[in-house]
């Protein structure tokens, strides 16, 4: 199976973001970048498929210089290569003009499958994968918590809002990673060691034959960043008892919230 | 016309979903603001039926396409069949609730379109004909103002987020058999969780944490049955096994909005709150008084939850 992995990385969840002074972006300055955490579970269960039937694992990246970086943490999990789109042309900001690229990249190497992370933690867009797949005309499942591949077809579990349901889909196609998929596997030392010598290409979009004008009127402006509105510190509800405070708690959300 | 609003009528197991009729709602505003018409669009396997349930919230037109190839959870059919009448009938706004299949037929027609998609929107705006919302990013933790351009713009809406509008009159009805291409995918089975209220639409949370100290969470679900609502959890309780990933709330998890969130024995990890801090009203019980919940709820309750939980549920019995 040649499988390729869609890769981004991303600001940690646990980074406090600040919005700079435009107001249109945020502070970059103080971010620790990570592989986006829906991705590692794509790449964790690439890597499984790999090692079970056989074929190669290649990450591709949509990115600037440092991106490489994540792509080299793939490598060291266990990825075979990787390719990186880095053309500062390419808004990372337009989903779609990403999705093109990462398609063209993709149409240039073979597969039997891609898999994706279902979600960017930055832009929570939940597009680009699918986009991807629905740009290569191939079928797309996505949130998917397990997976089989078996008679040339793979059957997905996934995620359907309510339940979960079991989809059987023709290959070659693509899904999208959610959690519960697998636990993703530490990059080993060996692994680190093994990835350095492992190949990253680069391409900018001229060399996928793409120019930024394909993408314009696909953007997404955004033309003002907030905080959210600031939660202020209520009140400590007070009681000479665990029943009074009850009481008490009861009594403020009907009478002053208002919610029950 | 550019000025017409599609409004896709998400439905499921006979029942349409509570954004459907959130995102019908709001479309008529649009619409109205922007000189337009609504399409309330229908599509499923016998669903016919049920495009009468619609006529409360004012669609000017429904477009009803039943046939056996729609699946409600697959979006191949559903996907082939909206492009097809996005085509035909070129609006100018298709509005989808961000639900899972919400997102997906979203991206499908997004990247065949080439159309900006604005996902998971809290607000929507319209002034001077040009159409603006509110979407959150970084799991909440920034909100940005978005201007889709093009003329076809498409806008998946947070469930409870924004106001039903009931009481209005439908208009005409049009069934239509449209050609459905072969799926590439088959569903073999589904496994849905009968009477639980979903989470993103629920009015009333109550989340268990690392407090919990296990997977019994009966006091939880107890307490949540009685006020009608969802339970939660968070990711150290998912981490641990004691609750599916489903119920996760947080960045990695559901985000969610209801009227009411009572976090029990939840510390209030940044994450955490990404996926909560729009609540209406947040209410944290915890033993320990440091917790940095403490700091984001209206009303905090230092105590043992094993404790606080159930006294509250009979105080709740007692008002009622």
């Amino acid at each position: 199976m040649e499988i390729i992995v869609l890769l981004k990385q991303v600001p940690s969840t646990e980074s406090i973001i600040e919005i700079e002074a435009d107001g249109k972006s945020i502070k970059k300055g103080d971010i620790k970048w990570v592989m986006n955490p829906y991705d590692e579970l794509a790449v964790e269960e690439a890597i499984r498929i790999r090692d079970a039937q056989g074929g190669s694992v290649t990450i591709l990246t949509a990115g600037p210089d440092k991106a490489a970086e994540a792509i080299r943490t793939a490598l060291a999990m266990g990825a075979d290569k990787g390719v990186l789109i880095n053309d500062p042309q390419l808004d990372p900001g337009n989903s779609l003009a990403v999705a093109a690229a990462l398609a063209k990249a993709a149409q240039g190497l073979s597969f039997d499958l891609i898999a994706a992370g279902m979600r960017a933690v930055d832009d929570d867009g939940y597009l680009v994968g699918t986009a991807v797949a629905e740009a290569l005309n191939i079928p797309c499942v996505s949130m998917v918590i397990k997976q089989e591949i078996k008679d040339g077809a793979i059957v997905c579990h996934k995620t359907v809002d309510g339940g979960t349901a079991v989809v059987e889909s023709s290959l070659p196609m693509l899904f999208t990673a959610q959690r519960g998929l697998n636990e993703p596997r530490y990059a080993s030392l060996p692994g680190i060691m093994k990835a350095k010598k492992k190949p990253i290409d680069t391409k900018t979009l001229a060399d996928l034959g793409l120019d930024v004008g394909d993408f314009a009127g696909c953007a997404l402006h955004i033309t003002a960043l907030n905080p959210p509105p600031e939660r202020k510190a209520g009140r400590m509800i007070a009681g000479d008892s665990p029943r009074a405070k009850a009481a008490e708690l009861v009594r403020v959300l009907h009478e002053e919230a208002k919610v029950i | 016309m550019s000025q017409d609003v599609f409004v896709v009528a998400e439905q499921a197991e006979g029942a349409f979903r509570k954004v459907t009729f959130e995102a019908l709602s709001e479309g008529k505003k649009i619409a109205a603001e922007l000189g337009g018409k609504v399409t309330a669009v229908l599509m499923g396997s016998g669903v016919a039926d049920m495009a009468g349930e619609l006529a409360p919230y004012g669609p000017d037109t429904t477009l009803v396409v039943d046939q056996p190839a729609l699946s409600e959870y697959l979006s191949d059919g559903q996907s082939a069949v909206l492009a097809q009448l996005i085509e035909e009938r070129k609006p100018g706004l298709v509005l989808f609730g961000a639900t899972v299949l919400g997102k997906e037929l979203a991206a499908r027609t997004a990247a065949r379109f080439k159309a900006p998609l604005a996902g998971d929107c809290v607000t929507l705006k319209c002034a001077d004909g040009t159409v603006s919302a509110t979407r959150p990013m970084y799991g909440g933790k920034v909100l940005a103002d978005v201007v889709p351009e093009g003329a076809l713009k498409l806008l998946t809406l947070r469930p409870n987020a924004f106001e039903i509008v009931a009481g209005q009159t439908g208009g005409s009805v049009e069934n239509l058999t449209l050609d459905v291409p072969e799926s590439r995918q088959k569903l073999l089975e589904k496994t849905l969780e009968s009477g639980k209220i979903d989470l993103t639409e629920a009015d009333i949370v109550v989340s268990g944490g690392r407090g919990i100290g296990g997977d019994d969470y009966t006091v939880i679900e107890e307490l949540a049955a009685l006020l009608g609502g969802a339970v939660g959890a968070s990711r150290a309780a998912v981490d641990e096994g004691w609750r599916a990933h489903a119920d996760q709330v947080g960045q990695t998890g559901k985000v969610v909005s209801p009227g009411l969130y009572i976090a029990s024995g939840i510390s209030g990890a940044i994450q955490h709150l990404a996926g909560m801090s729009s609540s209406k009203v947040i209410v944290a019980i915890n033993k320990d008084p440091e917790a940095p919940i403490f700091s984001k709820a209206d009303y905090g309750i230092v105590g043992d939850l094993f404790e606080m939980v159930p006294l509250i549920g009979e105080e709740i019995k007692k008002m009622k």
